[in-house]
């Protein structure tokens, strides 16, 4: 699947990185890997073994896990418009593996030519073993990224998102909500902090598009779904 | 039970804590699934809303990482944006990664 080769860099590093990063934090191997098996989203499993070397009560980590994960409930409700046609046994296996990769790559090809279940499982399926190996390949090598900042690391999965950002530009109101969620958001991560800037910086603009949304992309959107 | 949560967790119930972490991320995986499909039809309005979910959210991902750096950072961003108007995004991520390494290799 050549839709899925920028995303390998980015997994292929991070999983690697966790993997190294598991270890230094108390985990053992296997831990480090159930990590990746049982929650499978990379910002939150960082969160999860920060959390969990601070010696921070267990409700403050499961709830900072859903804080930081919170985005996907948009997710799941945006893409539901697109799985009708999945089966109830499809959808609930699916949503296992709705990363942002995922999410993002499953709304353009809904957009373009419709998303079946083939497409989405082997897009989103494929990640899950890289994630898996990686993270193992991680915990197994130890340290052998010594500084990831020099790599830039800490830019890949931003330029990427930035490129999948740009993916969506013809969407109504495309401009005004990224600029609106963009400046609410910045604020928020000033003031307020993460991980809230992401959402409420994604319901400014959700609720803005919904004020000023045209009944316009109606008739398009329900000549998707005959 | 209630020990439990307001203890932190020990390398004895950490598998525990992974296993309810994983529990906690698939609720919000297919949380606005099971809200949404409560309802027959959508208003056009939420499906105003739902347009915006991709857009609304990939900004504030991408955020942190221009307001946290330097100029080296925002100018690679700004390269990668204006690359992506005609560029795949194997060769955003390589044009962008590019200058970051090499930025940061020269001391910026």
């Amino acid at each position: 699947m050549k839709d899925c080769a920028p995303i390998m860099f980015a997994v292929a590093f991070f999983g690697m990185l966790f993997g190294a990063t598991g270890l230094n934090n108390g985990l053992t191997f296997w831990q480090t890997v159930a990590s990746s098996a049982s929650v499978f989203a990379g910002a939150s499993q960082f969160v999860f073994l920060e959390l969990y070397n601070q010696q921070v009560p267990v409700w403050v980590v499961l709830l900072t896990v859903f804080a930081v994960n919170f985005r996907h409930f948009l997710y799941s409700a945006s893409i539901s418009r697109h799985i009708r046609h999945f089966s109830w046994f499809q959808k609930y296996i699916g949503f296992f593996f709705l990363s942002d990769p995922a999410f993002a790559a499953g709304e353009q090809r809904a957009e373009k030519q419709g998303l079946t279940p083939a497409y989405y499982f082997g897009y989103a399926g494929s990640l899950y073993p890289i994630w898996l190996s990686v993270t193992a390949l991680g915990a197994y090598m130890g340290n052998l990224i010594t500084n990831p900042n020099a790599l830039g690391m800490d830019m890949l999965l931003s330029i990427y998102f930035l490129s999948l950002l740009m993916g969506f530009r013809s969407r109504a109101n495309w401009l005004t909500v990224v600029l609106v969620s963009g400046v609410v958001s910045a604020l928020v991560y000033k003031w307020i902090g993460a991980p809230w800037h992401i959402t409420l910086g994604a319901l400014a603009g959700i609720v803005l598009a919904a004020v000023i949304g045209k009944p316009a992309n109606q008739e398009k959107r329900s000549d998707e779904h005959a | 039970m209630l020990e439990f949560f307001s203890s932190p967790g020990t390398p004895e119930n950490v598998f525990l804590i992974i296993l309810l972490t994983g529990v906690v991320t698939y609720i919000t995986r297919s949380g606005g699934y099971v809200v949404l499909s409560r309802f027959k039809s959508l208003h056009p309005r939420v499906e105003a809303a739902l347009e915006a979910v991709p857009g609304a959210v990939l900004v504030t991902l991408i955020l942190p990482a221009v307001l946290d750096n330097g100029w080296l950072e925002i100018v690679a961003m700004v390269v990668a944006l204006v690359a992506s108007f005609r560029l795949s995004a194997i060769w955003v991520l390589l044009l962008g990664m590019t200058i970051v390494i090499a930025g940061r290799a020269f001391g910026f």
